[in-house]
């Protein structure tokens, strides 16, 4: 098992800014395979901008990302394209292709970057669909789908890539209530069969179960990190704990309503 | 052996007007063709160029865009040759129409290209898209479905403003008209007739937009 110890995927000392103002300062996370580890902390706290820049849509200013143990060169765009096929990204507003089909969002990625043959990558597309329960939607635009069933065609079009790892930037938070259950199903299947995540999510029953790691970042700095079992637990002062009750009183008052 | 004889002003009228026709059909022709050209060059220069590039270019957009047609003509045809330039009637038109158009369609290609939100640049970078492909399999082809509309009005446009080529003495439908219409004095029979001839341009345009549009078809695109 010495090969696990290698982190799949490490991001060392990252900092970055954005005009002269530190978003990000020197920021690092390990992934080992099979790890989930999930970001929370308050908003404006630099979770996009880290995952982002973890995947280098941002570029860092310093620090470095590794990819099993290799440093990718930031400088060389073919590297970073390397990268992001290896990285997969789910965003909070999903960024579905809006001139193609839930079908052709999958294959156009797989026969552009990845030069699979038009019926190899649709039989793939329509097998990835099946797996997040939208079998029946491949002949449907984005117009045409729920924003949850958008959530699930970007998951599905992330892991028809075969990604090392998943980063997910609060994958929830742009659906109605009643959405998230769908989704959140996904995820938890995709848990189940050992992927490698990062996730910033505002999803308690995510954070509570699902993660290995909690990173509480505030300001540009992870301020505190551990497992849920020893952050979470009701009054022990820490700042997840704090921030997670106030999400779930939060939620409570919504119901309410 | 003749079945349908017309009147010596009918036979000229048609005669002269079918020439004069396929003379509009060479000016709009390429004119719109290589207008959507210049459009598609100078709308994304002005959409994703350098600063001096997109200065330049909105210069030569609102230089065709603020002047009378008429003015390019008589620039081109009257004015060049002071500058040992001589050109045809024909490529004086064509020229002007080019240069015209493809300031109009500029417009449209680059409001098109600027309206594609960043969500999509984004979504295709992180799947490994080089900047190429983005640009071909992403952006083009919903660029090209929020363009059509605006394009395909202004061909039409073009058809019709296709008739100020007489005034460079390229004689294409409108002038080959007038000439008939001054020698027979029968103005109104010459330019309803002349009219109905447009008019027809612009419908088979229409249609043939309409087919394109109809192709191009996306459920929900461009409705956010
Ligand atoms: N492209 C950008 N340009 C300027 N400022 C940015 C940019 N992206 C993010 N920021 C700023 O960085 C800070 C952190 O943002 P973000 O990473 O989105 O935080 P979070 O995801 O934790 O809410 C915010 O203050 C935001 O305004
Ligand atoms: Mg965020």
């Amino acid at each position: 098992m010495n090969s696990s110890e290698i982190p799949v995927l490490q991001a060392d000392k990252v900092s970055k800014s954005f005009s002269g103002q530190r978003i990000l300062n020197g920021v690092s996370v390990g992934l080992k395979r099979g790890e989930i580890k999930v970001l929370i902390g308050p908003s404006g706290g630099g979770k996009s901008t880290l995952l982002q820049c973890i995947n280098c849509l941002v570029l860092p200013d310093e620090g470095s990302i590794s990819l099993a143990g290799v440093e990718v060169d930031l400088h060389n765009k073919k590297s970073l394209y390397q990268l992001r096929q290896q990285v997969g990204m789910i965003f909070q507003d999903f960024n579905l292709f809006d001139h193609l089909n839930a079908l052709d969002n999958i294959t156009i990625a797989l026969r552009k970057v990845k030069k699979i043959s038009r019926t190899a990558a649709e039989k793939r597309a329509r097998l990835e669909l099946e797996q997040v329960g939208l079998g029946d939607k491949t002949d449907l635009y984005p117009a045409q789908l729920s924003g949850g069933q958008k959530q699930r065609v970007a998951i599905a079009r992330a892991l028809a890539m075969d990604p090392q790892v998943l980063l997910l930037d609060e994958p929830t938070s742009a659906l109605d209530p009643e959405l998230i259950g769908e989704v959140i199903a996904v995820i938890r299947n995709l848990a189940g069969k050992g992927m490698t995540m990062l996730m910033a999510t505002h999803q308690i029953s995510l954070i509570s179960t699902l993660a290995d790691e909690i990173l509480f970042m505030e300001a540009g700095v992870i301020v505190e990190r551990g497992a849920p079992s020893l952050l979470l637990v009701p009054g022990c002062g820490s700042k997840s704990a704090g921030f997670c009750d106030r999400l779930s009183e939060l939620a409570d008052g919504e119901c309410k309503c | 052996m003749q079945v349908l004889t017309l009147s010596p002003f009918y036979h000229d009228l048609l005669d002269a007007l079918n020439r004069g026709l396929l003379m509009s059909v060479a000016l709009i022709v390429p004119s719109a063709c290589g207008g959507v050209l210049i459009g598609i060059l100078a709308g994304t220069v002005r959409a994703f160029g350098r600063p001096w590039m997109r200065s330049i270019v909105a210069a030569y957009a609102a230089l065709f865009r603020g002047t009378p047609l008429v003015v390019q003509l008589f620039v081109l045809y009257y004015g060049l040759p002071n500058l040992g330039l001589y050109l045809s009637p024909y490529s004086a038109a064509v020229i002007g129409f080019m240069l015209c158009s493809g300031a109009y369609q500029s417009e449209y290609v680059r409001g098109a290209l600027l309206s594609i939100k960043k969500g999509q640049y984004l979504g295709a970078q992180a799947l490994g898209f080089s900047a190429w492909q983005t640009l071909q399999s992403i952006i083009v082809p919903q660029a090209i479905r929020r363009a059509i509309h605006g394009c395909g009005n202004e061909i039409i446009y073009l058809i019709k403003y296709s008739s100020l080529a007489y005034i460079v003495t390229c004689m294409e439908l409108t002038g080959e008209g007038k000439t008939i219409a001054t020698e027979y004095f029968r103005f109104t029979e010459v330019f309803a007739v002349i009219a109905l001839y447009y008019l027809t341009l612009v419908s088979l345009a229409m249609l043939a937009l309409k087919k394109i549009e109809k192709i191009l078809f996306i459920p929900g695109f461009g409705r956010n």
